[in-house]
Order: C-alpha cells, then structure tokens, then sequence
C-alpha cells in the first residue's frame, strides 16, 4: 500500500467515525451508525497493521485477542445500571494506553518515524509528547478514582483539607515545570517526574468532587481522553487519530457542558469540589421536617388514582433503578395504556448516574421510547396532567429551585411536577436527597405520599389494577 | 517506517503550493488545521445527538478514543521484542478491550430502544 493510500484509508475511516456519531440523532440511525463506527475502526487497525514496519504479528494478534476477549464479556454482562462504572474504567485504560504510547515513543522514536538524525526527538515532537502524556497520565488515575467512587469501592463524600487547592496548583505548575525541562533537554528523568505528577495530579483532581457530581466528572473524562488521543495523533503526525480525538473530545466538552448547565452550575465550580459534603452532617434535618402533616394512601388508593386519571406523566429517578422497579413499573404502565390512561416518563437531564441514564435503563426495560420525554418537551404539559407519579426522584422535582435563593439547588432547572392535578410520591421515607433538602411537594394537599420502596409499591399497585 | 512523516509533509508542501502560502508551512500547523476543524465537526454533530441517546454516545466515543491502537501497533511493530515493544503490546491489549467492549455494549444498548408497537 502506498502512503497515500494509507493517508486515504485513514481518512475513510475518520469519515465513519464521524457518520456514526451522526447516525445517534435518533434511535432508528444508530444502529447503522454503530456500525459505521466498526468499520472505521477495522480499517484503521488493517491498514495499520500492513505498514511495513508492523513484523510483530504473533503478539500482536494474542494481545488483541485478549483485550478482544475481555472487552466481550465485560460488554455482554454489565449490568445497564453499571455504565457509569465501566465509562469511567474505559476511560483509564484509553489514558494508560496513551502513556504507555508515549513512553514507548520516547523510548525508541525510530519506530514512530519521528527521531531526527541523532536518534532523539524533535522540539516539535517532544512537546506533542509531552501533551499526549500528561493529559493521558491524569486521565489514567482520575478516571480509576471516579470508577473507584462510582462502584462504591471508596466513599462517594468528598475528601477535601486545607491547602488542597493551592497544593493542586503547585503540582500543576511543577508538571509544566518538569515538561518544559524536559522539551529542553530531552532526559528521562524530567519525563518520568513529569509523568509522576500527572499521576498524582489525577486522583487529588477527582477525589474533592463527590458522588452526585460524578455525571459530569465522567463527562469531563470522556472529553480527557479524546485530547489524550489527539495528543499522539499530533506525536505520530496521523490525521485520523487527530480527527478522531477531537471528535471525543468535543462531545464530552459537550455533555459536560449540558450536565452543568442541569445542575446549575458551573464546570469550575464542580471541579473545585466539595459538594453535598454537607448531606452527612445535617442529620437533625429529618425529625424536624416529619413534623410536617402529610397525606399518607396505599397502593390501592394509589391504583385508584392512576387508574382514573385520562393522563399520567411518570417522573423515574435513580431510586427507580436501585429498586431494581424497572420492570415491574413497565406493567403498570402497559395496564394503563391498556385501559386508555396516556401515560408518558418524564426525564430530567441528570436522573441518572451518567448523562442519558435513565433513557437506557427505561428501554432495558421494554419501555418505547417514544413515550419518554425530554426535560423541555414534557414541562408545559404538566398543567395538562391528572396524575405526576414520583419515583425515586426527589431534587429534581423541588419547587424551592425556583422560589428559593437561599437553597443550595437554586436556579437549578426542574421539572414542573406541582403544575399537575394530583401527585402521586412513592419514596421508602421523608428522608432528604443529595442535595440534603427538604421538598414541598411532599406536604402539598394535593399530593399523596406512598410509602415504601419503589418494586414493593409497583407491584401492590399492578396487584390492585387488576 | 517514516511514512506518515513523509506524507503529511508531501501534503503539507502541496497545500502551501495551492493556497500560494510559505512553501515552507511547517506540518504541525496542517495537523493544527485539521484539529481545529473537526473540533467544529465533533460540536455540530454532538449538539444533534438526541439526549436520549447520551450514554451510547459516551460509550461510542470511549471506542472511538481507542483509535490510539494505531499508535499502539507501531509502537508493538518491530520484531526485536525491547521495553518499548513490550510497552507497545501492553497499549494494545489495552486498547482492544475498549474497543470490542465499547463497541458492543452501544450496540446492545441501542438494540434495546424501541418503538411503541401499533
């Protein structure tokens, strides 16, 4: 192959990578998009792997197929409910394999076609590299930190103390400090200490930033590797991994960007941490809220309700997924479909644990999609809706993000529950949410609180239906 | 071994002789260009991902990232096994498990969306 037919082959391939973002406009289009995707990648790795400098088959082909291996099993059993854990490991190893890029291209720049005619590196490529590794480097650790609190392996509270900032700081600037060193005098000790802080860097980054923050740490991540991999695609002068890592990188700048804006605030002021630290301390808050009269029904009223009503629109938090209520939930809805009731989901941009969440554990569910509406779709029609049966959500729903400036979630956007007729809350007790706030829905006349765990009140209420 | 090298500087020098530029452009700034401009591409065909499709989108990009194998084949290429093979081959096996992984858990998440049936 000629190298401009391999220049050719690559660009095809980045021509699929961006048709298969494309094709995920909407549900029809991304399966032909996935598959796009695959083809671009089989390309990139044919193409690659016939270069005349490629002689190491035998252990090229084990490695793949033992990542190959891995990766299908993990695919095929994960849990929906865990995509956020298996993102953010992902991300480590695309950051891990980056470093280990890099460290290898310092190692023996004749490999990669980038050694000048001593054997050592170009300015222009030592600083390439130098951007490719640190960014990979920190992606590598923090991404393992976010997995770590994402899979409960460590404490989702925030781990701050004094000076941490101003540490960060200090390491920042001795990285760049080692990076220029090195882009100088291209020895390895600059490069290693260089990489070493990275290192470092990347869990005291993640660790002030708590749980309920994490859908915009693994957004963030996201983007991380996609400039990591830009980073040796500039190294290794290859437009495609250029292409490509800009297209990762833009997307998860992107839903970063979204997560924020769902929350209210800004991508510094996530990054800074500390957040919802406060949840475990304000343990007096309970008592004095359950002083506040409510009106308590039970699945039969419940089903009564429901059943009555010409429409209902379901607000489905993560609690729903905890629960593991998915499905029982589905039969409710099927019977009241069944019955003439229109029925809709409602969902709030961070409903779930990763951006989209919840959109994937309703379909695992057999939920259509066409019934599941956007936060700005189905907002004006809450004025419309008989019934808004809350469950497992509760900040998102909380009038007080609008009314009141002293309340954490302030200006926060919600959906617009207490616009409905009746709301139905089903929630294991009056205890707060991340956010540690208290909800007025919860004691509105209007409202009928179901006490008990979401699976438990599904299925008394499909039992009632009947 | 030093094809891409080569090429990029081909196209570097053909591209100043069409646009009348320095003949001497140097190739980071064409590897510059086509970054910034499929940063444009990556922010139009983003913000058009319905948000109901947000977390294939992550796992897709997660594949798509992995695209760093081409680096890590290179760096595994040459037959005389060293740290910097070695190093290489560990990247790939890396790499491959996102990209089986990241590619067939997007396919079996959008395999479950589904139409109302009617």
């Amino acid at each position: 192959m000629s190298a401009n037919m391999v220049a050719l082959a690559y660009l095809i391939a980045a021509v699929l990578f961006i048709l298969a973002l494309k094709g995920l406009s909407s549900p029809e289009s991304s399966r032909r998009g996935n598959l796009f995707g695959m083809i671009g990648m089989l390309i990139a790795m044919v193409v690659t792997l016939q270069l005349p400098s490629v002689q190491n088959y035998a252990w090229i082909f084990a490695a793949l197929a033992v990542g190959g291996l891995i990766g299908g099993s993990v695919a095929r059993k994960i849990p929906m409910t865990h995509m956020p854990q298996l993102v953010a490991f992902m991300h480590s190893l695309v950051g891990l394999a980056a470093v280990l890029i890099a460290v290898s291209a310092f190692y023996d720049p004749a490999a990669y076609g980038i050694a000048d005619i001593d054997g050592g590196l170009h300015l222009a490529s030592r600083i390439e590299l130098f951007l490719g590794a640190f960014i990979g480097a920190i992606t590598f650790t923090a991404s393992i930190v976010a997995f770590a609190k994402l899979q409960g392996l460590v404490s989702g509270r925030p781990v701050t103390f004094r000076g941490q900032h101003l540490l960060n700081l200090l390491l920042g600037l001795g990285m760049i400090a080692a990076g220029v060193v090195f882009c100088i005098g291209q020895g390895w000790e600059a490069f290693l200490l260089m990489l070493v802080i990275a290192l470092v860097l990347g869990v005291l980054l993640i660790i002030p930033i708590g749980g309920a923050d994490m859908p915009v740490i693994v957004s963030m991540l996201n983007s991380y590797s996609g400039w990591a991999a830009a980073g040796i695609g500039f190294t290794l002068s290859n437009n495609m991994l250029i292409i490509a890592g800009a297209l990762v990188g833009s997307s998860g700048a992107i839903l970063s960007y979204i997560m924020c804006k769902a929350m209210n605030r800004s991508l510094f002021n996530v990054l800074l941490g500390g957040f919802g630290g406060q949840v475990a301390t304000g343990g007096g808050y309970d008592e004095s809220a359950e002083k506040r009269p409510v009106n308590a029904g039970s699945a039969e009223d419940a089903a009564f309700l429901l059943r009555n009503a010409r429409s209902v629109v379901i607000v489905p938090g993560y609690g729903l997924a905890v629960a593991r209520a998915q499905h029982a939930l589905k039969e409710v809805v099927d019977k009241l479909i069944a019955s003439g009731v229109q029925v809709r989901f409602a969902i709030h941009p961070v409903a779930g644990r990763m951006p989209g969440h919840m959109n994937v554990l309703l379909a695992e569910a057999d939920v259509p999609y066409d019934i599941v509406c956007e936060m700005d779709e189905i907002n004006p029609e809450f004025a419309e809706t008989d019934v808004a049966l809350v469950l497992g959500a509760n900040d998102v729903t909380n009038p007080a993000a609008r009314t009141d400036p002293a309340c954490p979630i302030y200006g926060m956007p919600i959906l617009d529950v207490e616009k409905a007729d009746r709301i139905l809350v089903v929630k294991r007790s009056l205890s707060v949410g991340y956010a540690g706030l208290d909800n007025d829905i919860f004691y509105m006349d209007k409202t009928m609180m179901l006490f008990d765990d979401a699976k438990k009140a599904c299925e008394a209420i499909l039992k009632s239906l009947d | 071994m030093s094809q891409n090298v080569i090429d990029t500087t081909q196209a570097a020098a053909e591209a100043a002789v069409q646009t009348g530029a320095h003949a001497s452009a140097d190739p980071f700034i064409l590897a510059f260009t086509v970054f910034v401009l499929a940063i444009f591409v990556g922010y139009h065909v983003v913000w058009n991902v319905t948000p109901a499709l947000h977390t294939p989108l992550m796992s897709v990009t997660n594949a798509i990232s992995s695209i760093i194998i081409v680096g890590a084949i290179l760096a595994a290429g040459p037959l005389e096994m060293n740290l910097g093979t070695v190093l290489g081959l560990i990247a790939v096996g890396l790499a491959s498990v996102n990209i089986f992984g990241g590619f067939m858990v997007t396919q079996r998440m959008l395999a479950m969306f589904k139409r109302r049936k009617s």
